[in-house]
């Protein structure tokens, strides 16, 4: 079993603490870095604690996301439009840092930008710049080794993503890797792919990775409303809530994505 | 000793080590435990003598293997040098090498029980093959193809409607060949119960660029045959053209432990190596990772992937298989480049002097192995894989070289 992380006093270790102590689950709201443009985006970010998100998962932009579906898809091509870069996401959350020093917030992507603007560098300036973890879509534990150890050592969270498809076999090599929260897709698909519906096998799921780990357990895909969202928190201990808030913000605009977070939030509040 | 043909990949599937290599498994976690069973399989497959008899039965009789090595005496002749020999893949059933892959991939899926076979697909040829043999093995297919492909290769587009293929046309990104696999891979993941995801290239996630090798490594076998019996000798330069690398690569393994015998892949130059508009990931890219594997990559200084461009659909691509980008950076095969302008006026210069249109794609190869012969005497031998036929690319043949092209 893996329980003794490497990184133990983190803003994610934190989070987690606090709301054991108040039995409740976290939110986990997805946006992109520079959905729309840089200034929308960056507003966003800075009001969504406010608005009830406890943990923020921050996507880092990619042409070729082949993990995602359209809502998502979508949005990094508009980020990318108007010339969003990973430099741009690394300043986003350092000027984010300066406004909340608590809110863990995680980066979510695909690996050829990273390695283009060179692993170790990239590793340093998101340790600089305030970023708690890391769920990288296209590096398993194969591969992740290296990556993972100079993560650990710069207090970096590698986040490890699960999936329905996952046999328990993998289980050691992807929680030996994990750091800050296990991340359970919650079915076998893209993200943002159909509207959940709520299974028990999800609660048999979540035991399940328990019995190997004693990191916090997240679900996400696919949770598009309080409703979902206050199911999977009762057995999660975390809910990801992405393509619903990416969609909202696109056509309803800020203050709906905001409304929209304050709905997940007080959903997942009042369910234990 | 070590081995060209042995040695690789290793078990993460890399070509030339983990460090330095390419190749890998770099996938969503939803398609590692499946990617892994593909491996299993395919391993067993491999070594049972049925699959192969059965391959090889279906690879003479509904393929129509052997294909010929045509010494083309004319062409020869016209650059007054080496003698070139020419790899007739444009005579397989649907006109092209893609059929040897997605005949044995289909054969795979069948024995592992899948009944949904999903593709994408670039000029087409690929989605044909893949649309064709799922017809023959009554199994259900959908192609993916970007909405610009689309409009242009129509014939092919026809031709996997009325093979029973459903196709789906891709917006997303650019709308070619990279968004078609995209869409492709987000299938699969939707629906890893009862779909087996036939890629068409020597790219992809391990076991791919091995597999797709694999099935296309009859062409250099029979190749490698053909001469030694014609001519009781190897040949002394291979040549074929690189958009993913399965043709080439398919010419080339045969070889690979022969010295003497040296392998140029030819990219598709665009409007110019300069231009930017090219689809040259070997010549003008970087090592990256797309796809699922680490290879060579059209893209940006943010890591961004590039569009690439080519007149031919099928080199349409930003990527290429990671053993080319291995045999490039070990210095065993070169890799040159061709441009639109260039392939074209290969393709009028074959259907003049030998009465065979080739396949835009071919067309590159054809171009440089004209330019080579011109510098080499006769006693030199140069096979071209002449990977398909060009009926597929008349609109945009003739848009190019008009209603009268002399």
């Amino acid at each position: 079993m893996n329980t003794a992380s490497a990184l133990s006093n983190t803003r994610l270790a934190r989070c987690f603490a606090t709301l054991r102590e108040v039995d409740r689950a976290a939110l986990v709201t997805y946006v992109m870095a520079g959905d729309p443009d840089a200034d929308t985006s960056r507003r966003l970010l800075e009001r969504l604690p406010a608005a009830g998100a406890d943990i923020i998962e921050l996507g880092m932009p990619f042409s070729d996301p082949m993990a995602d579906g359209v809502a998502i898809q979508r949005a990094g091509q508009r980020a990318l439009a108007n010339g969003h870069t990973l430099i741009r996401t690394l300043e986003m959350v350092r000027d984010f840092r300066q406004v909340d020093d608590d809110t863990p917030i995680v980066l979510m992507g695909y690996l050829n930008p990273i390695q283009r603007f060179g692993e170790s560098r990239f590793l340093q300036a998101a340790a600089d710049a305030g970023v708690d973890g890391l769920i990288l879509v296209d590096l398993p534990p194969e591969h992740g080794a290296a990556l993972t150890a100079k993560a650990r050592d710069l207090g970096l969270a590698r986040i490890p993503l699960v999936a329905p498809t996952t046999p328990a076999e993998r289980l050691p090599g992807l929680l030996a890797q994990g750091d800050g929260f296990v991340y359970r897709i919650a079915y076998n698909g893209i993200t943002g792919g159909r509207h959940m519906a709520m299974e028990d096998r999800l609660e048999t799921a979540v035991g399940e990775l328990k019995r190997h780990t004693t990191l916090p357990i997240a679900v996400g895909f696919g949770i598009r409303d309080g409703q979902t969202a206050a199911a999977v928190a009762r057995t999660a201990d975390a809910v990801v809530v992405g393509s619903a808030l990416v969609e909202t913000l696109a056509t309803q605009g800020t203050e709906a994505a905001l409304a929209l977070t304050r709905e997940l939030a007080e959903a997942i509040t009042i369910v234990r | 000793m070590t081995t060209y043909t042995d040695a690789f990949p290793d078990a993460d599937g890399f070509f030339g080590g983990d460090i330095k290599g390419y190749g890998g498994r770099y996938v969503a976690e939803t398609l590692m435990p499946l990617i892994g069973e593909i491996e299993a399989a395919y391993d067993t497959a491999r070594a049972d003598p049925e699959f192969q008899s059965r391959l090889a039965e279906l690879g003479r009789d509904y393929v129509g293997r052997a294909t010929p090595l045509y010494f083309a005496e004319r062409l020869s002749e016209h650059f007054g040098g080496a003698r070139i020999y020419l790899k007739r893949e444009d005579l397989n059933h649907t006109g092209a090498h893609k059929i040897n892959n997605a005949l044995g991939q289909a054969l795979l899926a069948q024995r592992m029980g899948r009944r949904r076979l999903i593709a994408e697909t670039g000029a087409g040829m690929h989605g044909v093959a893949v649309a064709t043999v799922a017809a023959r093995l009554g199994m259900t297919c959908v192609i993916y193809m970007g909405a610009t492909d689309i409009e242009r290769q129509q014939p092919n587009v026809q031709r996997m409607r009325l093979l029973g293929a459903e196709i789906v046309p891709v917006h997303a990104g650019t709308a070619t060949l990279k968004d078609a696999m995209n869409e492709a891979l987000r299938d699969w993941v939707a629906n890893v119960d009862d779909t087996f995801y036939i890629i068409g290239t020597v790219a992809g996630p391990a076991p791919y660029p091995r597999m797709v090798r694999d099935f296309q490594a009859v062409i250099g076998r029979e190749t490698r045959e053909q001469l030694l019996a014609t001519q009781g000798r190897l040949p002394d330069t291979l040549i074929a053209c690189v958009g993913g690398g399965s043709n080439a690569m398919g010419l080339f393994h045969a070889f690979l432990d022969d010295e003497t015998v040296a392998m140029v892949g030819v990219e598709a130059a665009g409007e110019g190596l300069e231009s930017g508009r090219h689809a040259a990931s070997l010549n003008g890219g970087a090592p990256g990772i797309l796809h699922g594997n680490r290879t060579y990559l059209l893209q940006d200084d943010d890591g961004q992937i590039r569009d690439a461009h080519s007149i031919s659909a099928g080199l349409d691509y930003p990527g290429i298989g990671p053993e080319h980008a291995w045999l490039h950076d070990s210095g065993r095969a070169s890799y040159v480049a061709v441009t639109d302008d260039e392939a074209l006026e290969a393709v009028g210069l074959c259907c003049r002097l030998e009465g065979i249109l080739p396949a835009l794609e071919s067309a590159h190869a054809l171009y440089h192995a004209g330019r080579l012969a011109a510098t080499q005497g006769p006693d030199q031998i140069v096979v071209v894989c002449l990977s398909g036929r060009g009926d597929k690319d008349m609109e945009t043949i003739t848009r190019h070289l008009g209603e009268n092209p002399q």
